[in-house]
């Protein structure tokens, strides 16, 4: 069983605020989503090696060539906010 | 028939016998679009130039075709149908993109999809729901329910689809058309806006097999920006398109046709294999023992990768950034929650709460680890099928098309309409749905082929044998 505050709790980690409304809809559609995951316990896979990636590569290297790539103007297109050449974010330190 | 309703095959014949132009294809294209789309709902942006530029005639291949709201394409808004991507214009192309504007193919515009691919019904779009050709009431299936509902209805030739756990096969299955996520590491997926790494494929969605080929020989190859997409040389995959399955062995897994499946599904599927077996292909029984998991392991593995994914939507970079209104003065995580939570919707909160969950300290092991546990059972069970059988034969979704909004408020109902098409995005392996006939209800059933890895051209084959000794890809929808 998931309490609400537990609730509040995974949301905080995904960095979502929740409203009252949200809390009691989410508590039951996870606690019934969790519940049929469960089913997994009904394996033994003490001994099993698990696969994060399925293709057998490790690491794929190139050679480190010089390219052109975006320019300052061009890869700022996309900010929210810019300021001397740079994306500008919400103050960090106060 | 028209020219909006012909295959890129057919039309690619038609400009080289001068029986018709590049620009009169923009043209049908475009009549029919604003013919049909107000009915649809597919297109959620049309690009300025896509079926207005008069095409090079150089250009090899000057199909237009139709691109999924989540593939980056330069100078047009790319939003993956949320709202926290609002206003997001990427300045470069995704590989495949790059890929198609090289062969020239007009891009039409972005279809509309569910929210960063979380659902399988195109109803979780910030956009508002497409509707399935076949039944305006009903759902196209989804995440790329644009994709398979342009292309039934004829407002593209062909499009472009991505699939975590059959997001290209289940909608063209439920619209009748062709769909196919090729092998893990075949296509790039660069320019993709990623949902779970380790299971995306792009692949294409098109009228018939023939198409699906061709459109796979432009997007399929290795690619330095994406180190998962795998150096291997890519076939013609045209050359495997043969009318001939005489001593291919193909399996029928027990665990797909189980209880709860819709029995003229069922039936249609029955009646394909009957059609197989009297072109001469072996059928053989095979038990793929663990499938009863794959939906379980799918949403514990897709929402933990998705909520990393999606971390980096914080309002700190692009698109949406949202400040408190009621705080005075607000903090950085108060600026981060607020955009998340204004910017996300529903499926997309539930799917990065899950994930968050199921990697946080103290239920790791139980949910994450375990997860990739019984995804190695479930490859496991298809190397084993694979050393027997040369392709597997499934349905691609338990029912035909559902209405709009009868899934929308059950997650777990909604999730299960994917039970057969997950374990292939698991697997790794490349798979296809094709039409193979209609349900009592009129709409739509689709056939699954699956191979082993990289092995698309035995996927192609049995398809295009099937489809060849049939005539359901003939149907078009009259609008």
């Amino acid at each position: 069983m998931l309490s609400e505050k537990q609730v509040q709790q995974i949301a905080s980690l995904a960095r979502i605020h929740l409203n009252p409304n949200d809390i009691s809809f989410l508590q039951k559609d996870l606690e019934k989503i969790l519940d049929y995951i469960d089913q997994l316990n009904n394996l033994d896979v003490k001994d099993i090696e698990p696969t994060s990636h399925v293709l057998p590569l490790k690491n794929v290297f190139r050679d480190d060539v010089l390219k052109e790539s975006l320019d300052q103007n061009t890869a700022l297109s996309i900010a929210v906010e810019k300021k001397n050449g740079s994306f500008k974010v919400p103050k960090i330190i106060e | 028939m028209e020219l909006y309703e012909l295959t890129a095959h057919e039309l690619l014949d038609q400009i080289k016998n001068n029986a018709t132009t590049p620009r009169d294809i923009q043209q049908s294209l475009k009549e029919q679009i604003e013919r049909v789309d107000q009915k649809v709902h597919a297109y959620v942006r049309l690009f300025a130039d896509g079926l207005n530029a008069i095409p090079d005639p150089q250009n090899a291949c000057p199909i237009p075709i139709a691109i999924k709201d989540n593939m980056c394409v330069s100078g047009q808004e790319t939003t993956c149908a949320s709202t926290i991507l609002a206003g997001f214009v990427p300045p470069y192309d995704a590989t495949v993109i790059q890929r198609i504007k090289t062969q020239g193919c007009p891009l039409i515009g972005h279809v509309n999809m569910d929210e960063f691919a979380f659902g399988s019904s195109t109803e979780t779009s910030c956009y508002g729901p497409t509707s399935n050709p076949w039944n305006l009431e009903c759902v196209p299936g989804g995440s790329s329910g644009g994709s398979a509902a342009v292309v039934a209805s004829s407002e593209s030739v062909w499009a472009i689809g991505s699939d975590t756990g059959g997001s290209i096969r289940q909608p063209a299955a439920l619209c009748g058309i062709v769909g196919m996520k090729p092998t893990y590491g075949r296509v790039s997926r660069y320019g993709l806006i990623a949902f779970a790494s380790s299971l995306d494929q792009i692949g294409p969605l098109t009228k018939d097999v023939r198409d699906s080929a061709l459109l796979l020989n432009i997007i399929a190859g290795p690619d330095p920006m994406d180190s998962t997409c795998i150096d291997r040389p890519v076939p013609d995959y045209t050359q495997s398109l043969v009318n001939d399955v005489r001593g291919l062995k193909i399996g029928i897994p027990k665990e797909y046709f189980i209880e709860g499946m819709q029995p003229d599904v069922k039936a249609r599927v029955l009646d394909a294999i009957k059609l197989l077996k009297k072109q001469g292909a072996e059928f053989v029984d095979i038990t793929l023992p663990h499938t009863e998991y794959a939906v379980a392991t799918y949403y514990i593995i897709g929402t933990a990768e998705a909520s990393s994914n999606l971390a980096r939507y914080d309002g700190v970079q692009y698109g949406l950034r949202k400040q408190p209104d009621h705080l005075r003065k607000s903090t950085l995580v108060d600026m981060y929650e607020e955009t998340r939570s204004r910017g996300f919707g529903k499926e997309a909160k539930r799917r990065v709460m899950l994930g968050a969950y199921s990697l946080s300290a103290g239920y790791y092991d139980a949910y994450y680890l375990k997860g990739l546990k019984v995804r190695t059972l479930i490859k496991q069970d298809f190397d084993k099928a694979f050393d027997i059988v040369d392709a597997i034969i499934t349905p691609t979704s338990p029912t035909t098309a559902f209405k709009i909004g009868e899934k929308i408020d059950d997650p777990l109902a909604m999730y299960l309409s994917d039970i057969y098409t997950i374990s292939a995005n698991l697997a790794g392996i490349p798979a296809i749905s094709i039409p193979c006939g209609f349900g009592n209800d009129g709409l739509p059933v689709g056939l699954q082929i699956m191979t082993k890895p990289f092995d698309e051209e035995m996927m192609f084959r049995v398809a295009y044998a099937y489809e060849q000794n049939t005539e359901w890809h003939k149907q078009r929808v009259q609008l």
